[in-house]
């Protein structure tokens, strides 16, 4: 049998052994003597948040059907772990092996928030691997980065020997034929990674250099290296059909955040909405289709024994046939021991009467996502949602017997004024004035309850508001403030409630995400002085943030307040992510107008994405 | 109709908790296609509990849980479906159906049987001069422990506790009260034994395994305790 890599005295005196024991329902297991490749995936935060992220389950039961690879997974030890390995000098593990990570073939971390990246520090160093690409032996793993945040790498690009740009399941095949044909050939790390950065999507940061003008700005970002592309465009799966997709899906013992059948519906989004990364680099909209997801709801149900399904994609209602789907979904397994839990929806006559199939009415809650309060300000996000919509909606599950809605807003929007900020109490005001106006006494379930929350808003490469300036942290918290106060002052204000997200934390992601190659000192020096868990209110320090800035004399406000101008060069142009930089000043502009943009069903505003030649860009035109 | 399943937890499914094991039982209902009751309402549960809960690092070959099915196949194939669906160290021992009107599992508790060992690096030295004092311990007529309630600490008497203490080569094998009305641990036991030789007994130094969890059943007059299996029959 296989030997646990810790032992009963320290699995026994720390939290949730189950984190570190890779026994799972599910999990593959392969003789490490005859596979070629070994690879460790890291999501690199707790066991419980990571075992919860579908793509890195989509990869690996993608990278195992290659009888070559034996792909394993690996998390951050929690901080009581972190503790015992650093005292006693255990390197870190892979969970199904349970063999070190330093003598793997390849680490590949997925990255999907920027508050992780002292965790990756942490992996790294845990696992005994140098924390630069440049300090790396021969014997040392590939160190290799994916998801969203690789969209601007350049924080991060010391530490990285390569990243994948794009989705994972068009080109690691390639990158593990490549790996073996340069050992077969004599090759060395060197030239593996040479090579590699050849490959479509493929980044390798060390054969790239940066030059900056006197400004801070870059005035040059080019390949040091022969060969090397001067591009990196990124990798997409143009046709969901056939696209590989889990079996068996691994079933943590420890109840994990997202315990169920996940169904990805589609990828990418139609909206546009101007802050939103996500619906520009997974352009353009590819739905899978339907008959396949009931079959793999079938067969995920089957294989897991979970007792709920649900399904996953940026905009849920914008999928064709949502209704087939969720109507199957019910009909065969809804009152059946699994249940159905439904995504977010628009909130229309067709989801409230889904929802009142699944839900208890009257103990759950609804809600919107209107991200701003005025309709100005909702015409420069290019959010198409109009007040009229919302109380229509709100008005329809009311009388549905719903009393709860929830609402979700941004602060520190570009071009905010003050009248957008008080909107955000004013429509909440209005959605609850409604219920009273329209509901009679003798069929109120009670008050109505009407809890607006606030994020602050960063601005994020690839997208049109990539030129914004950032609010500060005291500008943030006065604008919060302004909306409490504004909510004091309702005539209803015993049926609302304001939350507002914290200011320093969003600093920060402010600066990480749009920020350059100078910011990994930084982080690094974080990261030495104590910094981990970052995304965890318990963890984060933002006095060892500060610290770090000023120690490596790195001017925060640079990334954040700066204004920028609309030809400077971003850490992050040399990426191709198929939306056009053109596209995204055209859509800047638009925004500074307050002029909406259609959606891509609605008609195509030539936003590069096209040239994959697939998605919504070519539904109508067969 | 009620069951009865027996089960053991043995190997690295020792540190997988109690909460978790419920859990995880519920998808193996699923995944056996145990056409299981549930309850009532907008969130159906299954009808399922467990006898008594397992420390967090104890293994054990004599794990129970009661569930309420709708209809079922003969027990040895019950068997064979779960375990097709178990984990490396879980596999379901028996399956046997109780009477309609038998109290549920938790509710009959009155012993255990456990066989404990010293890790490696933990045993004393001299094992056999260790035990040959057990004796002796048995004839005490009141061992009094430090017990934590949820308040505070309470001093209680074990020795009416122990219904059975000895040796048996490495191993040494104890019956002890278990149950609602009185539970007694069985590294309490063994502290005690160690406290009477002047020892005391680290931390992480005994691996323990349940083997059997007793009930009592009274049949008129007669009150016996018997392992919670033999309340069931085999379903052929």
């Amino acid at each position: 049998m296989r030997k646990l890599a810790l032992s009963d005295e320290i699995l026994l005196s720390i939290q949730q052994p189950a984190r570190y024991l890779g026994n799972e329902m599910n999990v593959v297991k392969k003789d490490v003597d005859q596979v070629d490749i070994r690879f460790a995936m890291c999501f690199p935060d707790v066991y419980e948040i990571g075992m919860s992220h579908l793509g890195m389950q989509i990869l690996y039961a993608m990278f195992n059907r290659r009888e070559d690879v034996y792909c394993e997974r690996v998390f951050s030890p929690w901080a009581d772990l972190d503790q015992v390995k650093r005292e006693k000098h255990i390197r870190l593990f892979a969970l199904e092996s349970q063999d070190p990570i330093r003598s793997f073939d390849f680490l590949g971390f997925t990255i999907q928030y920027e508050m992780c990246y002292t965790n990756i520090l942490q992996v790294l160093d845990l696992s005994d691997i140098p924390l630069h690409a440049e300090d790396r032996k021969e014997n040392d793993p590939i160190v290799i980065g994916g998801g969203p945040c690789t969209y601007n790498p350049e924080p991060l690009a010391p530490f990285f020997d390569l990243f994948y740009i794009g989705e994972g399941e068009t080109q690691y095949d390639a990158l593990f034929d490549l790996y073996k044909q340069n050992h077969l050939n004599g090759g060395n790390r060197w030239s593996f990674l040479e090579e590699a950065a050849k490959l479509p999507g493929i980044y390798c940061p060390m054969f790239y250099d940066v030059m900056y003008r006197e400004d801070g700005t870059i005035a040059r970002f080019a390949p040091n290296t022969p060969g090397i592309p001067e591009t990196v465009t990124k990798e997409l799966l143009v046709d969901m059909k056939d696209a590989p997709y889990i079996e068996k899906p691994i079933v943590p013992f420890l109840k994990v955040t997202q315990d169920r059948v996940v169904l990805e519906i589609q990828r990418g989004c139609i909206r546009g909405c101007r802050f939103c990364q996500a619906g520009n680099i997974y352009r353009p909209l590819r739905e899978r289709p339907l008959e396949e997801l009931k079959k793999y709801a079938y067969q995920m149900l089957k294989n897991s024994g979970h007792e709920e399904i649900s399904l996953s994609s940026l905009s849920s209602s914008d999928y064709t046939k949502l209704k087939e789907l969720l109507d199957f979904l019910l009909e065969e397994f809804h009152g059946k021991g699994i249940n159905v839990s439904l995504p977010s929806l628009r909130i229309d006559a067709f989801s409230l009467d889904v929802m009142s199939r699944v839900q208890d009415v009257k103990k759950s809650s609804l809600t919107f996502a209107p991200e701003a309060g005025s309709q100005r300000m909702r015409d420069v996000i290019n959010k198409g949602l109009t007040e009229e919509v919302i109380l229509k909606g709100a008005s329809d599950a009311f009388h549905g017997g719903w009393n709860r809605v929830k609402l979700y807003f941004m602060l520190g929007l570009p071009t905010e004024t003050v009248e957008d900020m008080e909107g955000i109490a004013e429509l909440s005001e209005k959605i609850a004035e409604l219920y009273y106006d329209e509901i009679p006494k003798e069929q109120r379930n009670g008050k109505v309850q009407v809890v607006a929350s606030s994020s602050f808003f960063v601005p994020k490469p690839f997208t049109p508001f990539q030129w914004a300036r950032m609010n500060t942290k005291d500008e943030f918290l006065q604008k919060a403030w302004l909306v409490k106060d504004k909510f004091r002052q309702m005539k209803n204000f015993k049926s609302l409630k304001y939350n507002y997200h914290e200011a320093d934390l969003s600093v920060l992601e402010g600066v990480l995400a749009r920020g350059d190659r100078r910011v990994a000192a930084v982080v690094e020096e974080a990261y030495h002085k104590g910094a981990m868990f970052d995304s965890w209110g318990e963890f984060f320090h933002n006095e060892i943030w500060i610290q770090a800035f000023q120690d490596c004399g790195v001017d925060l406000e640079f990334y954040t307040t700066r204004e920028r101008s609309l030809d400077e060069i971003f850490p992050w142009d040399f990426i191709d992510c198929g939306v056009t930089k053109d596209f995204l000043k055209r859509e800047w502009k638009q925004a500074m107008k307050e002029a909406v943009t259609p959606n891509c069903r609605q008609s195509c505003s030539g936003c590069g994405a096209r040239r994959f030649g697939g998605g919504v860009c070519y539904e109508n035109s067969n | 109709m009620k069951i009865r399943i027996k089960f053991s937890k043995e190997g690295d499914m020792k540190f997988i908790g109690h909460i978790d094991i419920m859990r995880y039982f519920q998808k193996v209902m699923r995944l056996a296609d145990v056409d299981i009751r549930y309850s009532e309402g907008f969130s159906p549960h299954q009808i399922m509990s467990f006898a008594s809960p397992l420390g967090v690092g104890m293994e054990s070959r004599g794990e129970y849980v009661d569930i309420e099915v709708l209809s079922t196949d003969s027990s040895q194939e019950m068997m064979r479906r779960m375990n097709a669906a178990m984990v490396e160290g879980m596999s379901v021992l028996s399956y046997k159906r109780l009477p309609d009107q038998a109290a549920n599992a938790m509710s009959i508790v009155a012993a255990a049987d456990y066989r404990v060992r010293f890790r490696d690096g933990y045993e004393p030295e001299n094992f056999d001069a260790f035990v040959e004092w057990i004796p002796s311990f048995l004839d005490l007529a009141s061992i009094y422990m430090m017990k934590k309630t949820k308040k505070d600490e309470k001093e209680i008497d074990i020795r009416p506790l122990i219904y059975d203490f000895h040796a048996e080569g490495h191993e040494l094998v104890m019956k002890i009260a278990a149950g609602s009305a009185a539970n007694l641990k069985p590294d309490v036991v063994m502290r005690a034994y160690m406290k009477e030789q002047g020892l005391t007994l680290p931390d992480f130094a005994l691996a323990v395994t349940r083997t059997e969890v007793y009930g009592t059943r009274k049949t008129g007059e007669k009150t016996e305790v018997i392992p919670l299996e033999a309340f069931g029959e085999d379903i052929e």
